[in-house]
């Protein structure tokens, strides 16, 4: 009886177990990955940004010094500017982007033949390669030869600004090159967006007599305004990781004219290998990302159609 | 109402060629790139623009930067590597992960999952320093397996996959198991073929993310014959970047690739970014 009862619990149990271990299997490679590429780095990024170290010096080298790479943030002259970069690039790109990438998408989904080919279009310099387009702009933003600047003189304009070797321009010109390439991705999410808002919606306005403008104000726009808080929020964190550019073309300068968040993480951390204040620099920067998510959780559902 | 139609006929036209007209400006510097790298240095600046040079100077441009002291057919292999093996991996690793995480049920599954999307959320700034540390620890740094190891695996494939695989009904893997099919063979015959379009957008997106991907190689290699084409590319502008017409040739030799791809798979790849496929 007892023999009989014990054999059903196993019998009972084994495929729960089976179960167990054949489940974990499979999220084994990955959750190996996960705990050495993510989990180890981010716990000991956070125990290293309360630290001095010079890479160089090796292990030894650590040396526990509280929130002083914290304190230190807002009286770093290039961590301020970055900061300032930072917001002035994202107050600037994600609007821009957000209004030419809905009018664009509007007139392609309403307004014109060939929408895929000029979809296409729009979309190539995203998916161009970042160091060849950034370099092409190198070339093209060349003060005194380049053909942007021939350009300008040609119509009469005689000190051209010098772009990206020029204190007050090179952010702009940073900023123009980001929304050259990022305005297919908008595009494309917002026609997608679009194809959801249902075509009886500007069928009854035509009826009544509303023109392309109209419909485009009182039905595009608050139709796709869930649309619109994902590609803000989404542009927001993504703008603050922004590198690539900054890294090829100016390295943050002339002086730290251009210097984004990433750029000078990257560089007081590969350059310079000041290891402890490279970390309490990302986890500043992740500060400012965490409150941009926390931000959408709380407005999320006030921005949803229903 | 003939004259209606007639009239939103006109606008259509008017505004699908200022439309065609925008999107040939955005090429246009792509478009200069072409031309410029076909012309002698000489020609390079000539304004206003001569769309098709003048004096061409044929591939030799290409020779150049593909030859000998550039060696731009290295960085190519090197990235082909890195970029095939890499996409092939992880969409296994995540197409696995994404099954485990859906079609069996055991405990701390939901703990595992909900701390890849907590990870989600941080920048990988916040990684890479220490990912740089752990990398010299496993003697993966300055090497190419090391860069395909590390960019294997990602959260956001399990994510992508995971959602395909939820729409998989569950009967169909339960009628499969009464059957006497083990897990995996549920997984490989019947749940990997009903996401082959979900796959098909992340093989695509990674492959070009991994392509084009810079800031990567650049921490994590060293050696100029392990570099990846965007590494190499950026290296030539830094030490050559005053042959324009040679810095142009090997733009577009590092463009030309990603630029096909897309062409070829251009439904999978705007499709998967507008349905919000977000970079890391």
């Amino acid at each position: 009886m007892k023999r009989a009862a014990r054999q059903q619990a196993a019998i009972f149990q084994k495929p729960a177990v089976k179960e167990q271990v054949t489940g974990f299997l499979f999220i084994l490679p990955g959750f190996v990955g996960f705990i050495a590429f993510i989990l180890i780095p981010v716990a000991m990024s956070l125990g290293l940004s309360f630290t001095e170290w010079n890479f160089l010096k090796g292990w030894d080298g650590i040396h526990f010094n509280g929130l002083k790479n914290y304190m230190k943030l807002f009286s770093d002259s290039w961590f301020t500017r970055s900061l300032v970069n930072n917001l002035l690039y994202t107050g600037v790109t994600i609007p821009v982007l957000l209004i030419l990438g809905l009018i664009t998408a509007e007139i392609i989904n309403h307004h014109c033949y060939m929408g895929n080919l000029i979809r296409v279009l729009i979309f190539i310099p995203y998916i161009a390669s970042i160091v060849a387009v950034c370099t092409v702009w190198q070339v093209m933003l060349q003060p005194s030869y380049g053909p942007v600047n021939q350009f300008l003189m040609s119509i009469g304009i005689e000190n051209p600004p010098r772009w990206l070797v020029d204190q007050k321009w090179a952010i702009w010109a940073i900023i123009f090159i980001n929304v050259w390439t990022q305005l297919g991705y908008y595009v494309a999410v917002y026609m997608s967006g679009l194809r959801n808002v249902s075509k009886d919606l500007y069928e009854a306005a035509q009826i009544d007599g509303a023109g392309g403008v109209q419909q485009f104000w009182y039905i595009t726009i608050p139709m796709v305004k869930p649309t619109t808080f994902f590609l803000a929020t989404m542009g927001i964190i993504s703008s603050f990781k922004v590198f690539d550019v900054v890294s090829v073309l100016t390295q943050g300068g002339p002086g730290n004219s251009t210097s984004v968040m990433a750029y000078y993480i990257y560089k007081t951390a590969f350059q310079e290998f000041k290891m402890g204040y490279a970390c309490a620099l990302a986890w500043a920067l992740f500060i400012i990302i965490f409150l941009v998510t926390v931000f959408q959780w709380k407005f999320q559902s006030s921005f949803s159609n229903e | 109402m003939k004259h209606n139609g007639k009239k939103i006929y006109l606008h259509k036209t008017v505004l699908t060629i200022g439309l065609l007209f925008v999107g040939f400006t955005m090429l246009t510097p792509l478009l200069w790139m072409i031309s410029t790298s076909f012309k002698p240095e000489t020609e390079v600046f000539e304004f206003p623009i001569r769309w098709i040079p003048q004096h061409s100077v044929g591939w030799a441009n290409y020779k150049e930067v593909w030859g000998e002291t550039y060696r731009f057919g290295m960085y190519y292999l090197n990235s082909i590597k890195v970029t095939v093996l890499s996409t092939i991996l992880q969409i296994l690793i995540s197409a696995l992960g994404a099954y485990g995480f859906t079609k069996i049920r055991w405990k701390g599954r939901d703990f595992v999952f909900l701390l890849y999307l907590a990870t989600m959320m941080i920048p990988p700034q916040v990684m890479i320093i220490s990912r740089f540390v752990v990398m010299r620890e496993l003697k993966l740094y300055n090497t190419l397996h090391g860069i395909i190891i590390m960019t294997m695996f990602s959260t956001y494939g399990v994510f992508l996959l995971r959602q395909a695989m939820m729409g998989i009904p569950d009967s169909l893997c339960e009628s499969a198991k009464m059957d006497g099919a083990s897990h995996f063979t549920i997984f490989s015959r019947i749940c990997l073929p009903l996401i082959t379009p979900s796959i098909a957008t992340l093989a695509v997106l990674k492959f070009v993310w991994t392509w084009n991907d810079y800031q990567t190689p650049l921490i994590f290699l060293n050696d100029r014959s392990l570099f990846t084409i965007q590494l190499g590319m950026k290296q030539f502008a830094t030490e050559s970047g005053s042959i324009y017409s040679l810095v142009m040739a090997a733009a577009v030799s590092a463009t030309l690739p990603l630029i096909l791809i897309f062409l070829l798979g251009q439904r999978y790849i705007i499709e998967g970014i507008a349905s919000g496929a977000v970079k890391e």
